[in-house]
């Protein structure tokens, strides 16, 4: 009866592409895709070497630039029949390295599938091209009184291709959701060259749900070639609360405090002191410079109900303790609230040669005792890091600061940022709310799971892509890997999340 | 508790090698759903209680047996809800039913679905394996995100011994309007209402008469009934109307002639079908009471742009869901297979063969 499922090879051990045929591959793809859309040479491929995550570069045999969802199709079936892999690529925003190259295989950038379809403001739905920049499905919306909700801080140039294959969140998702919450329909195509389409223009499809599969699967299942995303009406007012706080903890008790009493924010977010400096030197904000912490609370629908939340959340943050309360008077005074916060990485790129962006989620309450251990880290690591958070949502964005062209301070900002990742893990968490696995965060992946459900992953994967051709290596590690790693850090951690695997 | 599950996870193992097949049960208050159930009972009831329970955090962590009265109870002690507001079809239904059969209430398209609260779950694969997805936090994009893809398999990937749900506080202010309206005209309001920041929370048409349920804070509520006038209707008969919609309790949803829920885009035209209708979710669930072959139901639906399912009193050896693509079935296959692979969880309720 078992044998039924046959379990992927590619769970185990990493699969071997090198026999890849470069030469056979672009002449096959030069029968579906003009000259222009077919880069093999060194320094056409140069641009595509690596993601957000530029200390990672790899070069891929071919990049592939289709205009057609026929063109994708056959692109697909071509690499399924010459097995190689692909690897989907939006803006290349992504900060995990999801969009890295493979050595022997295929970038299929969906740059091309730049168009918005429809938007439908009576249904409140967008339909759009996975190449189509977030901010612009919003512009787009704008005049209808309605927005795409999910913002990440890269909306300016992500795409909505790459959103769905991060589940990217924003500093609103905590009340208007994620990505997966705001998709009516993902169109994509298997690595079979078949098209499927994953939810509906309903509120919900027959049989297994798989869009949540699909959304946040990192390019591993489909390629995606139309999103169909729920635009959500403009709120008449959104107002801005900053705090500031003479201690942490405490600003962090405020979060909590605020949602306790039933208040759900549009947005909640904390920097801490070395962050407000930061940001404070390169954009004004007006952030009070003698807090140790400072948080900004939005409160957003009818100027009756914005009037209530906001007395409200004042009283709060009050008995909290906060040092000092300003309320946003207009609507430049609140984008210059925010501004800061969306400074936060370019600033820390400002007073640091280099920086590592961390991306642990933790239930709020344990707030306290993540930072505490993020400044003896600091120490024990000689190296600074600065905090910004979605606080509302328990997502950290640690900034670690480090310079690469310092021997070894690479490896130290990985190994500070390891450990702020498993810290993640054991205090209840995960070790990323909204960057991906990637490539970036694979090792740890063997800390959050065991090998039951690693293997799992590897068998929902295969049950899409069973050759393992759509971009292998990224986002669930092999059971290799983390044996591997286990005993890396075998003694620096008590508990081992694969006690079965062979380990010497 | 660790106990019981190993012991599910032995007969589990034993099901699988000896090609036994189970049926998973919580209250058994959705018996009547999907097509007919078949293999040997494996009731949840024992797997009951409260596992972690945080207000300030918004999550539940709660074991599938859990009679959903019993964490209701307990949500509402502390101001906050399921918002998903899921159907009590009966006084046993648990959490774990709730979940498997992935049904909402009235609040379903101000809110989200049930997928779109869960946030972690433990369940017992078709090889005895007890796995752990997502977790008790927000924001997580580690691994694929298959508790979410348990919403609505209906029993059939796994058995769910424990759930880490989203749950929100309740409103502040409510208040329910009633205006007369056609079905063309309620559900051309509903839409252009959708597209407004008003803070409607529930809607009904049926027969000339729409109702809309406005949620929030205070301040959002009142100013709302002031700009869309209608009639108001008192709390107490509003309560028993979205109670009624709710649980099916409704005069609408007895009888025994074939009830269809038709998931549609919010905007599909008039059904133009015959069959008494109900219509909830802003257009976007419309249930109908009608004799008319399934396939003619499904072919108006499918034009539509949407779904149907036969819910109750139809052939259950037949199609009670909507027939999938080719190449959607198969993946719907493949994945009951990387779960199951020896077929041993409630075969057959949702499809034939999976």
């Amino acid at each position: 009866m078992a044998d039924r499922f046959e379990e992927p090879a590619f769970g185990a051990v990493e699969r071997d592409f090198s026999q890849v045929d470069k030469a056979r591959l672009v002449q096959a793809l030069s029968r579906v895709l003009a000259p222009a859309s077919l880069l093999y040479d060194l320094e056409d491929l140069r641009p595509y070497e690596c993601d957000g995550m530029a200390a990672l570069r790899q070069l891929p045999l071919v990049v592939v630039l289709p205009d057609t969802e026929a063109q994708v199709v056959e692109i697909l079936k071509i690499c399924a029949a010459q097995q190689v892999p692909v690897v989907a690529r939006g803006a290349g925003t992504g900060l995990s390295g999801g969009a890295q190259p493979h050595r022997f295989g295929v970038v299929l950038s969906l740059a091309r599938f730049g168009r918005i379809l429809s938007i439908d403001a009576h249904a409140r739905r967008a339909v759009v091209q996975p190449g189509v920049r977030n901010l612009a499905i919003s512009e787009a919306a704008a005049p209808f009184g309605l927005y795409y909700a999910p913002d990440p801080s890269s909306q300016i140039a992500c795409t909505i291709g790459g959103n769905v294959a991060e589940n990217s969140g924003g500093v609103h998702c905590l009340k208007y959701g994620l990505t997966i919450h705001n998709l009516l329909k993902v169109r994509g195509v298997t690595i079979q060259g078949e098209i499927v389409e994953f939810g509906s223009l309903a509120l919900d499809a027959p049989g297994y749900d798989l869009l949540p599969l699909v959304t946040g699967s990192e390019g591993m299942l489909a390629v995606v070639t139309e999103v169909t995303v729920k635009l959500t009406p403009k709120p008449q007012l959104a107002q801005c609360v900053l705090a500031a706080f003479d201690d942490v903890v405490k600003a962090g008790d405020a979060v909590a405090a605020i949602i306790a009493a039933g208040i759900i924010p549009a947005g909640l977010e904390m920097m801490d002191q070395p962050a407000t400096a930061a940001v404070e030197e390169f954009v004004r904000a007006g952030y009070p410079l003698d807090a140790e912490a400072i948080l900004l609370c939005e409160s957003d629908g009818t100027p009756e109900e914005v009037a209530e939340e906001i007395g409200r959340v004042r009283a709060i943050l009050e008995r909290s303790g906060a040092t000092d309360i300003c309320v946003s008077r207009d609507e430049a005074e609140r984008l210059r609230f925010w501004a800061g916060r969306k400074a936060a990485f370019p600033a820390a790129g400002r007073i640091s040669p280099d920086y590592y962006c961390m991306d642990g989620t933790i239930p709020r309450k344990r707030l306290g005792e993540m930072l505490r251990a993020i400044q003896d880290m600091e120490k024990k690591y000689a190296m600074r890091c600065i905090n910004v958070f979605h606080a509302g949502d328990g997502n950290l964005h640690p900034l670690i600061l480090f310079d690469a062209n310092k021997p070894g301070d690479q490896h130290t900002a990985e190994a500070f940022g390891a450990e702020i990742l498993e810290l993640s893990v054991a205090l209840g968490g995960t070790i990323t709310g909204e960057h991906g696995v990637g490539i970036e965060k694979i090792n740890q992946m063997c800390s959050q799971f065991a090998t039951p459900e690693i293997k799992a992953f590897h068998r929902v994967k295969a049950a899409f892509d069973p050759a393992g051709l759509l971009n292998p290596g990224k986002a669930i590690p092999t059971l290799n890997r983390c044996a591997e790693y286990g005993r890396e850090r075998m003694g620096r951690t008590s508990p081992q999340a694969h006690p079965d695997l062979p380990r010497f | 508790m660790d106990e019981l599950i190993q012991a599910w996870s032995e007969r589990v193992r034993q099901a699988a090698a000896s090609g036994g097949k189970l049926r998973i049960r919580g209250g058994g208050s959705k018996d009547f759903y999907g097509r007919e159930p078949v293999g040997e009972l494996l009731e949840t009831g024992a797997c009951r209680g409260i596992v972690n329970y945080e207000p300030s955090e918004l999550v539940v962590t709660v074991r599938a047996g859990t009679p959903l009265a019993e964490l209701e109870a307990a949500l509402a002690e502390q101001g906050q809800m399921l918002a998903f507001e899921p159907p009590r079809f009966a006084a046993g239904s648990t959490v774990g039913g709730c979940i498997a059969a992935g049904l909402a209430g009235p609040r379903r398209a101000a809110v989200g679905g049930v997928r779109d609260f869960v946030l972690g779950a433990r369940l017992i694969d078709g090889r005895g394996d007890v796995l752990r997805f997502g977790g008790e936090v927000m924001k997580n994009v580690a691994g694929y995100d298959v508790s979410r893809a348990l919403a609505g398999s209906l029993g059939t990937l796994g058995l769910i011994v424990e759930l880490s749900l989203k749950v929100l506080p309740r409103p502040v202010a409510e208040a329910t309007l009633r205006f007369e309206a056609d079905e063309a005209d309620a559900l051309h309001r509903l839409n252009a209402w959708g597209g407004q920041a008003l803070p409607v929370s529930a809607s009904a048409w049926r027969g000339g008469g729409l109702h809309l349920r406005l949620s929030g804070a205070s301040a959002a509520v009142e100013a709302a009934v002031a700009r869309l006038g209608g009639e108001g209707v008192d709390a107490a008969e509003a309560e028993a109307l979205w109670g009624g919609l709710r649980d099916h309790t409704d005069p609408f949803f007895s009888g025994s002639t074939p009830l269809w829920r038709l998931s549609l885009p919010s905007d599909a035209l008039a059904l133009a079908l015959d069959g008494e209708q109900l219509v909830e979710w802003g257009g976007a669930q419309r249930w109908l009471r009608s004799e008319r072959p399934a396939a003619d139901i499904r072919r108006r639906v499918e034009v539509l742009g949407g779904h149907a399912t036969l819910f109750r009193h139809g052939d259950r050896q037949g199609a009670c869901f909507h027939p999938l693509s080719e190449a959607m079935m198969r993946l719907q296959q493949n994945l009951k297979n990387a779960f199951d692979p020896a077929g041993v969880f409630n075969p057959g309720r949702l499809y034939e063969g999976l």
